[in-house]
């Protein structure tokens, strides 16, 4: 396994944390985006293109 | 160029100084801002890069959200190591100091209540894999070239049901290891399963929970999860952590993101 990948797990994780949990700011003091959590979706999608050349694990099961 | 003030975390006040050499987003070193008996921790950011429009371009930016959540956890991170932070959500930000003070202020009460909830705690991460049907430790019989096509539904429904198979233990085991390690846990909470692709992980995430869990029973529930690794063929479990308490620092609205 080479190191980008390594850093790419533990990537996830940390998102799964920093744009899903933590305690959410809202109000008028804020700059925070409302939507970061619609940050995800896009990134999912920008992460598969990355990866495009790697096929699913678990290839066709479910066809 | 004027700066924002991008917030990390709010804590306790504590006595011990932070790593000198430590840098948030951005460059710039974290400080501590101090409001009745709540810290928050925070540093300067340049407006360019963080008012609302250049955010909402930045995240979309692998690079750029990496390099910024990895100098965010590394600040949560310094900061587990002296105290129990209460971390925020990512890109957190303020115009100026008051705005920050204004907000330890209303949220003074309920920062309280948290921060008493997660003191002494810290938060492991558990993730349940099934691996693919090649990687299980099942001999895997090459299955010959099928001549008919009876022959080929046949294999078709022998691999479903080694899958099923799989699958139902699987389901089992992460059910039983999940209740275990709630068990020994103050709380957990349910996070979606992650996307193989995103994760680069081989096998399909079955189960990824997060456990809040004092220091002291830490070492405890780590040794718990490390012996339920070679219990079940085909089946993978992964421990992360020490985190700080992420998921455990909003209210309920948690429950929405729980995969299944």
């Amino acid at each position: 396994m080479t190191v980008v990948e390594r850093r790419e797990i533990a990537l996830v994780d940390l998102l799964d944390r920093l744009l899903a949990g933590g305690v959410v700011i809202t109000g008028d003091v804020t700059l925070r985006i409302a939507d970061v959590d619609l940050v995800r979706i896009d990134l999912n999608a920008l992460i598969s293109s990355v990866n495009r050349n790697v096929p699913s694990p678990f290839g066709d099961r479910c066809e | 160029m004027t700066a924002l003030r991008y917030v990390y975390a709010v804590c306790r006040p504590f006595d011990t100084p932070l790593q000198a050499q430590l840098t948030g987003v951005s460059g710039d070193p974290p400080r501590l801002l101090a409001h009745g008996d709540l810290v928050a921790v925070v540093s300067r950011v340049p407006e360019a890069d963080f008012n609302e429009e250049a955010l909402h371009d930045h995240l979309e930016d692998l690079d750029w959200l990496t390099g910024t959540a990895r100098a965010h956890q590394q600040v949560v991170d310094a900061l587990t190591a002296v105290t129990t932070p209460l971390p925020l959500r990512l890109a957190t930000v303020f115009r100026d100091d008051s705005g920050v003070r204004l907000m330890l202020e209303e949220r003074a009460e309920a920062f309280g209540c948290t921060l008493d909830r997660l003191d002494g705690r810290v938060e492991w991460g558990m993730k349940v894999y099934v691996e693919g049907p090649e990687q299980a430790a099942e001999p895997a019989r090459p299955e010959p070239k099928p001549a008919s096509g009876r022959d080929y539904l046949r294999q078709r429904r022998r691999q479903s049901r080694a899958d099923d198979d799989l699958w139902s233990r699987a389901e089992e085991f992460a059910t039983d290891l999940h209740r275990t390690l709630s068990d020994r846990a103050d709380d957990a909470r349910l996070h979606a399963p992650q996307n193989p692709r995103l994760s680069g992980a081989a096998g399909r995430n079955v189960l990824n929970a997060a456990y809040l869990v004092r220091r002291d029973a830490s070492e405890e529930f780590v040794e718990r999860v490390d012996r339920t690794k070679d219990d079940a063929p085909g089946i993978r479990v992964e421990l992360t952590g020490p985190w700080a308490a992420y998921s455990f620092a909003g209210e309920e609205e948690k429950n929405a993101g729980e995969g299944s």
